[in-house]
């Protein structure tokens, strides 16, 4: 079953095109990266699927919503954890599972039993009278993912999730998307960490705005002669207009 | 010195980058010489009256066509009783009724004890008391005429009367008073207050420690933030004289080059605060809250600006001692307005230098103890 | 959903520092502090006087003038260029100058003269103190002289609704809708946009939260605490300075109501517009200076200029400003005020619904 369809996607800004004629799906409990350079289009694709930005041309099925005339049902239908740190700082751990737990209507009891759950399975049950201002980052990405997926959502979008974040709390943040998949949840990740490339199912390779190489790790290195994803991404760069390596 | 050009250059960039700060910092002046120049203003012109007028004789008639006849006043309405005059007043149609009393005329001739009773709406106290006074004054003249025409006798002799001058002023316009206020709150905030806000800015961003990391000695990168501010201060000044003089028609009396030269002395000294502010915060909005409560909000209110500051209690009178802002308006009125010297300012001048300087040492001390 | 969003909107207000302590502040400010500042009374005007004369006339004219609380003697100057050298260094605003044989001339000839020279560069002063100071002269003078007759016709003034002329009476109504604006016109713009430089609106945009709840989840937590404020207000220029409003209190909460509306949509719109703090401060600090002035805060909008007056319409301030001052000091009801209740439907309607025009959650 596919949850996300894409067809001849595009995206301009005046004279600039950003997302150029894109198609692409993504099976249901895949974990499914997008890479690319920065500017390639990655984000503003993204937004697109989200409901954050109106596309200029094409289709896109998200959830099984119109991403163009039903978007508020497809964010209903969604998690998103953006490239910025948005949890609200000034409120407390729990306070902020609750406010997102209360948009997405999820039941007041069921919440308060969960909250305990999640946090217990963090670590963080001493900080959950914390502000959200004073935790490390690599805590406060796991709880934003968490957040972000507490609600149940058919698919998570997670924009750079890992940007700034130290190699041990990567490795455990992988650790839970794996769980989120477990648990049927689609994963929509965007990065530039060809590393973290392997670890999913299947990723695409977007080069100004165009989806140039789409396929599983195994399957892209083997057609590219390459020993690691990272040759792979360094390959296609190369035909960039505007690449900045 | 090439290094400093290409940093005066950036903050340059900085400012006109950002469309509405540019349209703001020169359009400002403009606003504000407009604003207060025609917006506060006790010249009274047309306001709207109405009269009770029981006696409606020849008397009566020529009183309310001197007052109607003259720019302050524009009849509104007639009242058909006294009662009336409540209303008016609640909708807020009149500034004031002016009842007359019965057989006025006759009275007038012969008896002598013609009544007028001018009922002003006291809401707004100074307003009032001046159409009072202006009515008056209408009404007086009328009975001068009368004593002219010798229809009535003038009633011996007149005792003491006076003769009054007005000096500087003597149309009495609100703008004499007023612009050189403008010019000191303009000048505070384009150098104290954009000054302090785009240093936390760099602060802020972390941008600041790229630069403090550079060659360039810690002074000169202050400096050339001051640079670009101290060039829009220069073009307001010049943008508010030009419409002071051509605008709001008040000249310069006295020197212009020892008004510009006061000028740039308070432009030194609003700088100065700026550094010492962006020097004590780490955050923009903070920067702000600080320049607009500590500098902004007196130099309204405090800097006898419009607000005369010996009608205020002792305590804010001494309060105002402490702003430059006080001092530069009391300059720049004794030059500009005044047309006086330099030895009228002397005072003014020496306590604007001192408090130059003490800020500077001030904060080029805080700055190179936030550097180590 | 409001829910939530309300609970997470007054846990942010409060666990702020510096909120919470600003809306407690700022009625005390304005009430206390501003209209003591805010002052166009005429007090303590410094007077120097040239007695050329030394008579017991003129002595008893100079205490009489500067007994009456207007006036205090600053200077007796020698010379009137001595009392120019003063009025130049600021040290004295007006000049009485008594020629000398002032006494004689009076009972000689019944007929004397006197000089005032006033520093009128602040017409208020100047003007209302020359005034002032004739006034004086004009009682003294029948004083002296009890046959002297004012003429054919006697001119009272009477002032209602005001009959001390206070100044504070005029302002304190006026300062309380400057309150009002602050909390809940601008604090939640700058709270939108806040959310906007931190990019926390972001994710709220993923959500299926609507605009409208949103919107009110911010407008609401304002709304609340403007009223406090406002009523903290009354209190306080009840015990301040005995000032209750002369209509029903009704009325002003009805217009205060909507007042709130319609600037809460005009910050709003600046919400819209600017995508950084500095940038929405700079453009509410310009518009609120244009509103202020020409709303008639400190002088009536009939002595502008045609064009100003013409442009004062687009004030709000300048509706709820006339409203607050009527019915607290002239006891006006609603039907006294209703092109005020028009003009400020207007603006609610005009600005909620540029709001809603401008506002997106999607680009």
């Amino acid at each position: 079953m596919k949850v996300i369809e894409v067809e001849n996607l595009t995206k301009r800004f005046g004279s600039f095109t950003a997302v150029d004629n894109i198609s692409f799906s993504v099976e249901k409990g895949e974990i499914f990266g997008f890479l690319g350079a920065n500017g390639a289009g990655k984000t503003t694709a993204m937004r697109m699927l989200c409901g954050l930005l109106v596309p200029t041309s094409g289709k896109g099925v998200v959830a099984g919503y119109d991403i163009q005339h039903q978007s508020e049902k497809v964010k209903a239908s969604i998690g998103y954890m953006s490239q910025k740190f948005a949890l609200y700082e000034d409120l407390k751990v729990w306070e902020n599972i609750r406010l997102y737990a209360g948009i997405y209507g999820v039941p007041e009891k069921e919440t308060k039993e969960r909250t305990d759950m999640l946090l217990a399975e963090l670590g963080f049950e001493k900080e959950k009278e914390s502000l959200v201002k004073s935790l490390p980052l690599g805590w406060r990405q796991k709880l934003a993912f968490s957040v972000s997926i507490f609600h149940n959502p058919e698919i998570v979008f997670l924009d750079e999730p890992t940007g700034g974040v130290d190699p041990v709390t990567r490795r455990q943040f992988w650790e839970m998307i794996y769980k989120a998949s477990e648990r049927g949840i689609t994963v929509f990740v965007t990065t530039h960490y060809m590393d973290e490339a392997e670890y999913c199912n299947r990723v695409s390779i977007m080069v100004d705005g165009r989806i140039d190489a789409l396929d599983s790790p195994s399957a892209l290195r083997r057609e590219f002669a390459a020993a690691s994803m990272d040759e792979v991404f360094r390959h296609l760069a190369r035909k960039s207009k505007n690449n900045g390596l | 010195m090439r290094e400093f050009r290409i940093f005066v250059q950036k903050e340059f960039f900085h400012i006109f980058r950002d469309r509405w700060t540019t349209l703001i910092l020169l359009v400002l002046p403009v606003l504000m010489i407009i604003l207060f120049g025609f917006g506060i203003t006790t010249e009274i012109r047309n306001t709207k009256f109405a009269v009770y007028d029981p006696s409606r004789d020849a008397a009566t008639q020529e009183i309310v066509n001197k007052l109607e006849s003259s720019d302050y006043f524009t009849l509104d309405s007639y009242l058909s009783s006294p009662g009336d005059i409540e209303q008016l007043f609640k909708e807020g149609r009149v500034g004031f009724v002016i009842v007359f009393g019965e057989k006025f005329y006759q009275s007038m001739l012969h008896t002598g004890d013609a009544k007028i009773q001018l009922i002003a709406d006291g809401t707004d106290p100074n307003t009032a008391s001046i159409l009072t006074n202006y009515a008056t004054a209408l009404i007086n003249t009328y009975q001068q005429e009368l004593f002219a025409s010798q229809l009535i006798a003038e009633s011996g002799k007149r005792g003491i009367t006076a003769e009054t001058r007005l000096l500087y002023n003597p149309t009495l316009k609100s703008a004499y008073n007023i612009v050189p206020g403008i010019m000191g709150m303009i000048l505070m905030l384009i150098c104290a207050i954009m000054t302090s806000v785009s240093i936390a800015r760099e602060k802020e961003l972390g941008t600041m420690e790229v630069l403090l990391v550079s060659p360039m000695k810690p002074f000169l990168i202050i400096l050339s933030k001051l640079v670009p501010y101290f060039t829009i201060s220069i073009i307001n000044y010049i943008t508010i004289l030009l419409l002071s003089v051509f605008v709001l028609k008040v000249p310069i009396a006295g020197s212009l080059v020892l008004l510009t030269a006061l000028s740039l002395l308070f432009i030194f000294v609003s700088l100065s605060f700026g550094i010492l502010i962006s020097s004590l915060v780490e955050k923009q909005i903070v920067a702000l809250l600080i320049s607009g409560m500590l500098l902004m909000m007196p130099a309204v209110f405090l800097s006898g600006l419009m607000f005369p500051v010996e009608s205020m209690p002792q305590v804010l009178q001494w309060f105002s001692h402490i702003l430059p802002v006080k001092w530069f308006i009391i300059a720049v009125r004794n030059v500009m307005i005044k047309g006086l010297g330099f030895s009228s300012i002397i005072k003014e001048v020496a306590i604007l230098t001192g408090m130059g300087i003490i800020i500077l040492m001030a904060s080029i001390k805080k700055f190179k103890y936030r550097l180590e | 959903m409001l829910k939530y969003l309300l609970e997470k909107e007054f846990k942010q207000f409060f666990r702020s520092r510096a909120l919470p302590k600003m809306a407690v502040i700022m009625p005390f400010m304005a009430m206390l502090i501003f209209p003591l500042a805010a002052n166009f009374e005429i007090k303590n005007i410094n007077l120097a006087v040239v007695d050329n004369d030394k008579s017991v006339t003129s002595v008893k004219l100079v205490n009489k003038i500067t007994s009456g609380g207007y006036f205090r003697l600053a200077e007796s100057a020698a010379t009137y260029g001595d009392a120019m050298r003063g009025v130049e260094l600021n040290r004295s605003d007006i000049i009485l100058e008594i020629p000398s044989n002032f006494e004689r001339d009076l009972k000689r000839e019944g007929e004397a003269k006197l000089f005032i020279a006033a520093n009128a560069v602040s017409q208020t002063k100047g003007g209302l103190g020359s005034a002032y100071l004739a006034g004086i002269i004009g009682d003294f003078n029948k004083s002296i002289n009890t046959q002297l007759k004012d003429g054919a016709i006697t001119i009272s003034p009477r002032f209602w609704y005001n009959p001390r002329l206070l100044y504070t009476y005029f302002m304190v109504p006026a300062l309380m809708v400057m309150v009002l604006a602050m909390v809940c016109g601008f604090l939640p713009a700058l709270n939108i946009v806040g959310e906007k430089e931190n990019g926390t609106i972001e994710q709220i945009n993923v959500t299926p939260v609507n605009k409208l709840t949103f919107i009110l989840s911010k407008l609401l937590p304002y709304w609340i605490i403007g009223f406090v404020v406002l009523t903290i207000c009354f209190f306080v220029a009840w015990f301040a300075y005995g000032l209750v409003p002369a209509g029903s209190l009704a009325t002003i909460y009805l217009f205060a109501a909507l007042f709130v509306l319609s600037f809460s949509g005009f910050g709003l719109v600046i919400s819209n517009y600017a995508t950084t703090l500095q940038q929405a401060m700079f453009m509410m600090f310009f518009f609120l200076l244009t509103f202020i002035f020409m709303s008639g805060l400190y002088t009536p909008v009939a002595n502008m200029p045609d064009w100003a007056q013409k442009l004062s319409i687009i004030s709000p301030l300048k509706y709820i400003i006339i409203v607050l001052r009527q019915v607290y000091l002239k006891g006006s009801g609603f039907t006294d005020l209703l092109n005020s209740f028009w003009m400020l439907s207007a603006f609610a309607i005009f600005f909620n619904g540029w709001a809603v025009l401008s506002y997106r959650k999607k680009s």
